[in-house]
């Protein structure tokens, strides 16, 4: 049996992890490969680094990271952020990184998701898809680091990348990202229903209890979580021997 | 001190195979030219991608000549992923396709009971006592990426199973020849154990 998978997410700016992060046994905390390094020896099964960096220079360094998280980090990684070419792609999987995710790129030109499945593999193409309720029971996506409204019905939109051939949706709920309130169940659920490809679950996980909620009741392959990670509220071993206790399949190391 | 080439052949992630071995000590050297294989005291077929063109590949730049050559020498060859489904005689992705040969039997698609590509950390049960997987602790969970299997029709060959819609062969090997269908260069301290126990097999044959 697969593992349930725990993805601590990584934002990186101009090389840093931002979101003020204190570990007190780390040399330096904003370092993302050290921070990375860290999280493979304490057991996470895989990480995102999300590149925020708000610059033409963009790509360059997230070519760097990849290439500097592929001498410390022993686990699959993931870089996203503002990818928008096969190049971009072409460049970060050289580098040493495992998969890329595309977001705003996708949407804006959905062909990006079936040209870089073609041509770097479908296990390799995580699409990021940022989506908030519309009250009516349906949720739409959002671009631009959730800013921008699209129109576009969540569930139709990872149907569709699905066909084109995404290995993988990486689903942040909008409207519990940063609120510690626990992931959207009910959007999660809606999405895992839709499609057969891994669903990561992503947004508003505040406490232990809300990661295992969200793989007993939506039927996500993976949670991601940032801040209970980060402030070491707790670690990724805690989290583990809490999943474990609940009768969920997680790897312990 | 011995030292490990890590084939280049135009598919998949080679540097982390690399980093991997040099985490554990192993020196290891990216090679895309066949005429150095004989430089190096074991090989790495890694390898991410279809079967179709990864065969391919070899046989443009000579690479599977120079590794039945290589094998014949007795020195040790680990094949990973792709690279270890290559060493089986057919795969059924896109049609049907030759491989290597050097373990009998093919490689078939995963059920479609089960999410396919199999992606994720999954048990290895390794089968006998097995020098590649010394130190390892039952239900030890490695990372894997794949859609295709390796069915040997010999079993003296098979040295793990896992079980994903079937119980298969993720890890093949005999005399000086071994292939994982998981990934132990991102298989965290675990898969790095393997990777060390395959520097030390190559150390102690050099």
């Amino acid at each position: 049996m697969l593992a349930k998978r725990i993805i601590p997410c990584l934002d990186v700016e101009g090389g840093r992890v931002v979101k003020g992060i204190h570990f007190v046994n780390l040399r330096d905390a904003g370092d993302p490969v050290e921070l990375a390094a860290y999280y493979d020896r304490e057991g996470a099964d895989e990480l995102v680094f999300l590149d925020i960096t708000a610059s033409h220079e963009k790509r360059d360094t997230k070519v760097k990271l990849a290439g500097l998280a592929g001498d410390e980090v022993f686990i699959p990684y993931t870089i996203g952020g503002g990818i928008s070419t096969l190049d971009d792609i072409r460049g970060i999987l050289r580098a040493g990184a495992d998969k890329v995710s595309v977001n705003t790129a996708a949407v804006n030109d959905p062909s990006l998701v079936r040209r870089a499945a073609e041509r770097f593999g479908s296990q390799c193409v995580v699409v990021a898809v940022d989506a908030r309720g519309r009250g009516d029971g349906t949720w739409e996506i959002y671009t631009h680091g959730g800013r921008t409204p699209t129109g576009i019905d969540a569930i139709e939109w990872v149907r569709r990348v699905e066909e084109l051939g995404a290995g993988e949706i990486m689903l942040t709920s909008m409207d519990r990202d940063g609120t510690k309130l626990g992931y959207d169940i009910p959007m999660t659920r809606a999405v895992c229903e839709a499609i057969s490809i891994p669903v990561i679950a992503s947004g508003g996980a505040g406490n232990l209890e809300h990661l295992a909620e969200a793989i007993e009741q939506t039927g996500c392959d993976a949670v991601l979580a940032a801040s209970i990670f980060h402030y070491e509220e707790h670690t990724i071993s805690e989290a583990k021997e809490f999943l474990a206790s609940r009768g969920i399949e997680v790897r312990i190391h | 001190m011995a030292k490990v080439g890590v084939i280049d052949y135009g598919m998949g992630n080679l540097r982390s195979v690399e980093k991997g071995l040099e985490k554990v000590g192993v020196r290891a050297e990216i090679c895309s030219d066949p005429g150095r294989f004989d430089s190096y005291d074991g090989l790495v077929l890694p390898g991410v991608g279809a079967f179709g063109d990864a065969m391919e590949n070899l046989r443009q730049r000579g690479i599977d000549k120079a590794v039945m050559d290589y094998v014949g020498t007795g020195r040790q060859l680990l094949g990973i992923c792709l690279g270890m489904q290559i060493l089986l005689e057919y795969s059924e992705e896109h049609g049907r396709s030759e491989g290597l040969g050097i373990v009998p039997g093919g490689c078939l698609r995963l059920p479609g009971v089960v999410k396919v590509p199999h992606m994720g950390w999954n048990v290895l049960e390794p089968v006998g006592d097995v020098p590649l997987f010394e130190g390892l602790n039952p239900g030890d969970r490695f990372y894997f990426v794949h859609s295709f299997y390796c069915a040997p029709t010999d079993d003296s060959w098979v040295i793990g199973t896992t079980d994903y819609g079937l119980q298969f062969a993720c890890a093949v090997g005999r005399d000086n020849v071994w292939g994982l269908q998981f990934h132990p260069e991102k298989s965290s301290l675990r898969g790095l154990e393997i990777l060390s126990n395959f520097g030390k097999m190559v150390e102690a044959a050099a």
